[in-house]
């Protein structure tokens, strides 16, 4: 007899005789027809109609027909509010029953009943549930709290239960401090502002405790919750990576991943010279690999984990690359995403290997498979350099193949390969113009136009082949048309005398035929150019570009950062963070991994920063001896401002941009003649913005012309520190830009020369825009003044204090390291001024704990000469209010990166002291604002 | 945490569904059909789906389709996990895992997801538990109860909820006592074109099935625990003792249960027990391929190896294949292209071949693709990593059970490229 038999029906009418049933004298039946409902219920039938017959049912002492009615109740309550009350004397009663399971049934069940009237009658039993003598009960009305909250939010507060569930996490039973902590966690998101999960060296040890004992559920709860706190030294770190360490071992893949997201985030801040470190990362590999021979669904989540593990420690997996290699009956998820791991580990002791799997797996079925890993072969290539060689000739043999997508896909990537070593393998252009007519795919044509422009001269036939594309012009896609432009225009500049014709027809496709206008003003640049100035032409099109690297595939440092502290979440199989997906946009703390800290370290004072010692280890930002010819290319490559980047990652999307990068190289080497007008959005596309809102501010007469205020040069380099040199400096802000002003002081008995500089990390991302140019040697005790420009698009790393900013000068002498604290007003960006119902909105939407307050002294200024005074360093007044005799000002002033802050400067008169109250979403900058105020107010 | 639960056949119908919080409309699901659609094949199916303001996630066993919602950030690895202990328990309780069982116990599984969760958040996996709180259908108990009017849903709170050993639930007897434990170890190698070993690795586990009476503490020694340094426990385990002594200690759940999962990675050398010959050859001309596979035994320690399987996935332009086997039985499917070769046992005197023609499709150029070949086996009284356990002690009980170790070699993913 099987429950089957519940969804025969006959034919009076199924609910009827339900009805009936439920209503007999007989317990048995009774509970049959319970069952025949719920039956019902579970394959989506609406049974709702019955839900008076059902509630009551409720008052019996047979515990399964009491759960099937609970059951009922939870799907139905909502839809029938009124007859759900009449459930509620029988919840009450059960909570006071003496059998445990009957009180936390009861208490579980209420929660589940989403109807407000019920909730009221929830409080009471449920305070008593909390205080249970029972675990069980206790532990079941933990999450209760958190059913309730998501109900009825201000309830659970009035009501003090989350200071209950609080007390909770220090409760004797592991069990109960595991659902208490997955309660407050769950809280804790809908509210990311409220620090509900305080966390300190006690609690932490309360949980690291309860973490042996509790179920592996409750583990990853905990766990989880461990991950959001910060140590406060790498000690601190350490021993709580030891107590976590066991857990890798544990069967559950979850627990692990949540293991190793714990120790990932600590291990940041374990310096890596302790034996310690050595042990945890080889400690990581085994239980990463085993995860992988686990069900395809684990794998594919712990591949995507690795994915970022092995970008942020390539040195854990290195060498366990075999574990990576595909199997054909994987799923296709697992596959492609083994791939994509297989070509980060990719080194030159392993590429052998790698490379005769990879054209292993060319031959395969699966048509996506193939072609990514065609396309491995050709980052392997670009990645691995002494591999090129060897990449480049397997490729040829898969395009001998002549299977039509993989010879697509195989010319595609030499066209990479041909831009990060170009000269070296031009031999195969031959090989690969055979395969001209096969090609359909819009950017396997593209690439093969590409190579037929850019090695014009090596191809005899570039005309011709050039000219048969021409023909269908209009039907092709629109990265083939430019391409086909630029390759024609390219034909043309290196053998003028033949092409005539073909670059006319050409150009009056694109500007005269053509509706697409990013063809069309290309063409017209060209057309421009061509009859202008063929020189500069030729400068332009024909200009060097820039080689390709294969960090384009890597995520971006900072965003890596934060993901590795979500390691096992959403947000590490997507590669995203949480803001960019998380429903509703609910405000979503950013989470950063914690800074390297010595538990012995002195809070050293800037000026004083040790000479000898490096700030933070920066292995290849200074090299301390060696070519130095060599070191300043790369002091010059390093900052991420200059064109190699974009056009790498231009080329990465397919289409290249020949015409952006020509420029941007051109650009770049002819040290800004060009209008600038074209430089900025080349370059950088951040301060457009703030250049424009300039020129409407100027029109619109409020501008301060005269810029934000500059401090007077401070020696920062005293030259006894460094071998004679000494320099001082100040920053400033002008007209959008910043840049730091620097005077160089040759103090020692030889010349100096081979300048350059470079930033550490920082908590603005400031970096320098151009390379240090000190133009002749600096002879003994001659000096020179430069302003290096500034911008704020470099790594991001909280400092501590915020504004520290530690540079390395190099000469031809030394590297010399120093830090100094910028003033924050140079941070102030243009288009700060905030509208007004924007300003209320905000002001009452940062919570009441981010507001600081502070005194400004001894400024005996008019709210005029205050407003005009700090409207010229960009803190815009919103509004101004008289009130009691006193001026209040409203203010907001905006950061380069984005973060708003809201000021309230009060000024009565007769009194040479300012009240200054400042809102922030991210309030440890208001210390530094209020600073920068001072700063400004008082000069 | 988990929203919802809906279960799907692979014939697209939602036949299950269990909602912990609100309810979440089954509509949500269309995402899901949308992605079955796009994956060519059930497996391909991803386990992760966005929908604007859900997630879903799932897991594909036994035909069935286990499709959780969540709304919030959740480890997706927690939410699978826990799909793998739903299908887990219902193979518990019912025996299979499949549409008509869970259709005909369809209150019993309401009534055991009930408890499995309380609003997304687990409240009881473990099976021992599971069965104390509801118990599972016998046919004695289903008469019994409709005889006397008793329920299968306990009304004690289960014994093992909060002690110290969670697993385990007081009051254990038997008469008989005993303790099994049986060492299984899988090869997973991929064996290029010439026969080398690209990759090979041995996934080991030791299941125990423990009947004994109170509450016995019991050790576990190996003559070679240095092989065990990828393991994962089940958490009955004393860990730190491991840690120091390289002893498994632990209270054992009652009943069956998986004690470790290990791990013996390729750095360490795995002996391959099989090798195979396979000459197969398509002819851009002609429209006829030859095809031999030979199988034979290389280091088994002497033992046999029995239940050997070949199964390989030919190429498109195959359309029939004519073979004689040596032994065994042969199947080709012409539309699936699926050679499937039962061979048995490996007999080292005269090794096992498949041999024949293929017809090719006339005309059509030879097949881009190698076929590979997929072999099953089993060695009885082998663990091929060479684990060896030393001696099984109890404690804390005073009755003399009775001990065993069994072992054992799978084939676990053994593919041969040719």
């Amino acid at each position: 007899m099987t429950d089957s038999k519940y969804f025969t029906t006959t034919k009076k009418g199924e609910i009827f005789e339900l009805k009936a049933e439920l209503n007999s004298d007989k317990k048995e039946k009774k509970k049959e027809a319970v069952k025949k409902v719920i039956a019902s219920m579970t394959v989506g039938k609406d049974v709702s109609a019955l839900f008076p017959d059902v509630v009551n049912c409720m008052q019996t002492d047979n515990l399964e027909l009491k759960k099937l009615v609970y059951l009922y109740l939870m799907n139905y309550a909502k839809s029938q509010p009124d007859m759900a009350i009449m459930a509620v004397n029988t919840f009450v009663k059960d909570c006071e029953d003496p059998n445990p399971l009957i009180r936390a049934l009861a208490v579980r069940t209420m929660g589940c009943i989403r109807v407000d009237k019920i909730t009221e009658y929830l409080c009471e039993p449920l305070r008593k549930c909390l205080k249970d003598e029972d675990p069980y009960v206790r532990k079941t009305a933990a999450v209760c709290v958190a059913k309730l909250h998501d109900i009825n939010a201000q309830l659970v507060e009035d009501q003090g239960f989350l200071d209950t569930l609080k007390d909770l996490i220090s409760d004797s039973n592991p069990m109960v401090v595991a659902n208490a902590v997955a309660a407050l966690s769950e809280i804790a998101e809908s509210h990311p502002s409220s620090n509900l999960l305080d966390l300190n060296p006690q609690s932490i040890n309360k949980l690291l405790t309860a973490l042996n004992e509790c179920t592996e559920w409750g583990q990853i709860f905990i766990l989880d919750c461990l991950a959001n706190y910060t140590p406060k030294d790498d000690r601190e770190a350490q021993s709580i990576c030891e107590r976590v360490t066991p857990r890798l071992s544990h069967a559950n893949s979850a627990v692990v991943l949540s293991a190793v997201k714990v120790l990932m985030k600590f291990m940041e801040m374990l310096s890596k010279d302790l034996d310690y470190y050595g042990t945890l990362l080889k400690k990581l590999a085994p239980p990463l690999v085993t995860l992988l021979s686990a069900e395809p669904e684990l794998q594919y989540v712990a591949l995507r984990n690795i994915n970022l593990i092995v970008q942020k420690r390539p040195e854990i997996l290195k060498h366990e690359m075999k574990v990576f290699f595909v199997k054909y009956n994987d799923p296709i998820y697992v596959k492609l995403e083994k791939l994509d791991i297989m070509i980060r580990l990719a080194s030159q002791a392993n590429i052998a290997q790698v490379l005769a799997e990879l054209k292993e797996y060319a031959t395969e079925v699966d048509v996506d498979f193939v072609r990514k890993a065609v396309r491995a072969i050709g980052r392997c290539a670009i990645k691995v350099e002494q591999s090129a060689e060897r990449c480049v000739s397997t490729l040829l043999d898969l395009i001998q193949t002549k299977v039509n997508y993989v010879v697509q896909e195989a010319i595609v990537v030499i066209k990479d390969i041909f831009r990060k070593y170009p000269n070296k393998y031009e031999s195969v252009i031959a090989t690969l113009c055979e395969n001209l007519d096969s090609l359909d795919e819009p950017e396997a044509r593209a690439a093969m136009i590409w190579i037929v422009g850019e090695y014009a001269e090596r191809i005899d036939n570039a005309d011709e082949l050039l000219e048969s594309f021409l023909e269908g012009f209009h039907d092709e896609s629109t990265q083939v048309q430019l391409q086909l432009l630029t390759a024609i225009v390219k034909l043309f500049l290196k053998k003028p005398t033949e092409t005539q014709e073909l670059v006319q027809q050409v150009l009056s496709l694109a500007t005269q035929d053509s509706d697409n206008p990013d063809l069309r003003d290309r063409g017209y640049i060209y057309w421009r150019l061509l009859s202008t100035d063929p020189v500069a032409a030729k400068e332009v099109v024909l200009a060097e570009k820039p080689l390709i690297s294969e960090e384009t595939d890597l995520i971006e440092p900072t965003l890596l950062d934060e993901l590795i502290c979500y390691i096992g979440t959403l947000a590490s199989v997507y590669h995203k963070p949480p803001s960019a997906f998380v429903e509703g946009g609910r405000g979503v703390v950013h989470k950063s991994l914690p800074p390297r800290t010595a538990s012995n370290e002195s809070a050293e004072s800037p000026e004083a920063a040790p000479t000898g010692a490096p700030p933070v280890e920066q292995p290849d930002v200074i090299p301390p001896q060696g070519d130095l010819l060599g070191d300043l290319l790369n002091l010059d490559l390093g900052p991420p401002v200059s064109g190699p980047p974009l056009a790498a990652s231009s080329a990465q999307m397919g289409a290249v941009d020949l015409l952006g990068g020509g420029l941007d190289s051109l650009i770049g080497g002819t040290n800004f003649t060009s209008p600038p007008a074209a430089a900025v959005p080349a370059s950088l596309g951040a301060p457009i913005g703030s250049g424009l809102s300039d020129l409407f501010d100027l029109t619109s007469g409020v501008g301060n012309l005269s810029g934000s205020y500059v401090a007077p040069k401070a020696v920062w380099l005293p030259a006894m520190k460094a071998k004679g040199l000494e320099i001082s400096g100040t920053f400033t802000r002008q007209v959008g830009s910043i840049s730091m002003d620097l005077q160089l002081t040759n103090k020692a008995l030889q010349v100096m020369t081979d300048f350059a500089i470079q930033f550490n990390r920082n908590s603005f991302g400031l970096a320098p825009a151009a390379p240090l140019q000190v133009h002749a040697p600096l002879s003994p005790n001659q000096s020179v003044e430069i302003s290096l420009p500034l911008n704020t698009v470099g790594s991001v790393m909280k400092m501590e204090p915020l504004n520290n900013l530690q540079v390395a000068v190099k000469n031809n002498i030394d590297v010399f390291y120093f830090s100094t604290l910028y003033p924050l007003h140079i941070l102030f960006v243009e288009d700060g001024k905030m509208d007004r119902q924007m300003f209320l909105a905000t002001w009452k939407d940062i919570p009441n704990e981010n507001e600081a307050q502070f005194q400004i002294r001894d400024c005996p200024l008019s709210a005029e000469a205050v407003s005009s005074k700090l409207q010229g360093s960009n803190v815009f007044t919103i509004a101004k209010r008289n009130v009691e005799g006193q001026d209040m000002l409203y203010q907001s002033l905006k950061l380069t990166n984005g973060i708003w802050v809201l000021a309230e400067l009060r000024i009565q008169p007769g009194n040479p002291s300012l009240t200054l109250s400042l809102k922030c979403r991210a309030p440890e900058v208001s210390q530094h604002v209020y600073q920068a105020y001072e700063t400004i107010l008082k000069n | 945490m988990i929203h919802s639960l809906f279960l799907i056949n692979s014939s697209g119908d939602i036949f299950l569904e269990k909602h912990w919080k609100s309810v979440v409309s089954r509509s949500v699901c269309d995402y899901f059909f949308e992605a079955q659609e796009r994956a060519t094949e059930a497996e391909n199916v991803p386990p992760v789906i966005p929908t604007p303001h859900h997630y879903l996630l799932s897991v594909y066993r036994h035909k069935i389709f286990f499709v959780a919602v969540i709304q919030t950030e959740v480890p997706p690895l927690f939410v699978i996990e826990f799909l793998h202990r739903v299908v887990d328990t219902f193979q518990d309780y019912f025996g299979v895992c499949s549409e008509p069982v869970i259709k005909d116990n369809v209150v019993v599984v309401y009534e055991v997801l009930e408890e499995m969760l309380d609003n997304g958040f687990p409240l009881a996996t473990e099976s021992n538990i599971l069965k104390e709180l509801i118990k599972p259908p016998t046919i004695l108990r289903t008469v019994v109860n409709t005889i006397t009017g008793s329920t299968n849903v306990g009304d004690q709170l289960p014994t093992g909820q909060l002690s110290v050993v969670p697993w385990r639930r007081t009051g254990v007897k038997y008469t008989n006592n005993e303790a099994y434990f049986d060492v299984i170890e899988e090869i997973d190698a991929i064996i290029d074109k010439s026969g080398s070993t690209i990759t090979a690795e041995i996934q080991g586990v030791i299941d125990a099935c423990v009947k004994l009476t109170g509450m016995p503490d019991l050790t576990l020694s190996f003559m070679n625990p240095r092989l065990l340094d990828d393991v994962s426990f089940h958490p009955c385990v004393r860990f730190k003792r491991w840690e120091s002594e390289r002893i498994l200690s632990f209270i054992p759940p009652d009943g069956n249960f998986r004690l470790l999962s290990y791990h013996v990675s390729a750095q360490n050398l795995v002996a391959i027990p099989v090798y195979v010959k396979h000459s197969i050859s398509f002819r851009d001309s002609s429209s006829l391929g030859r095809f031999e596979i030979t199988v034979g035994p290389k280091q088994t320690m002497g033992k046999a190896i029995e239940g050997v399987t070949v199964t390989s996935q030919m190429p498109k332009g195959v359309l029939n294949m004519s073979l004689t086997p040596s032994q065994g039985t042969h199947t080709f499917d012409p539309v699936t292209k699926m050679l499937s070769w039962d061979v048995g046992k490996i007999n080292p005197q005269k090794l096992p071949s498949l041999k024949g023609t293929m017809s090719l499709q006339a005309g059509a150029s030879k097949p881009d693709e190698n076929p590979t070949i997929n072999l099953q086996f089993k060695i009885q009284q082998l663990a091929i990593s060479g684990l060896k356990v030393n001696r099984l002690d109890m404690y804390g009980e005073k009755y003399k059970p009775f001990k065993g170790i069994k072992y054992m070699t799978k084939a676990g993913k053994f593919q041969v490229r040719t």
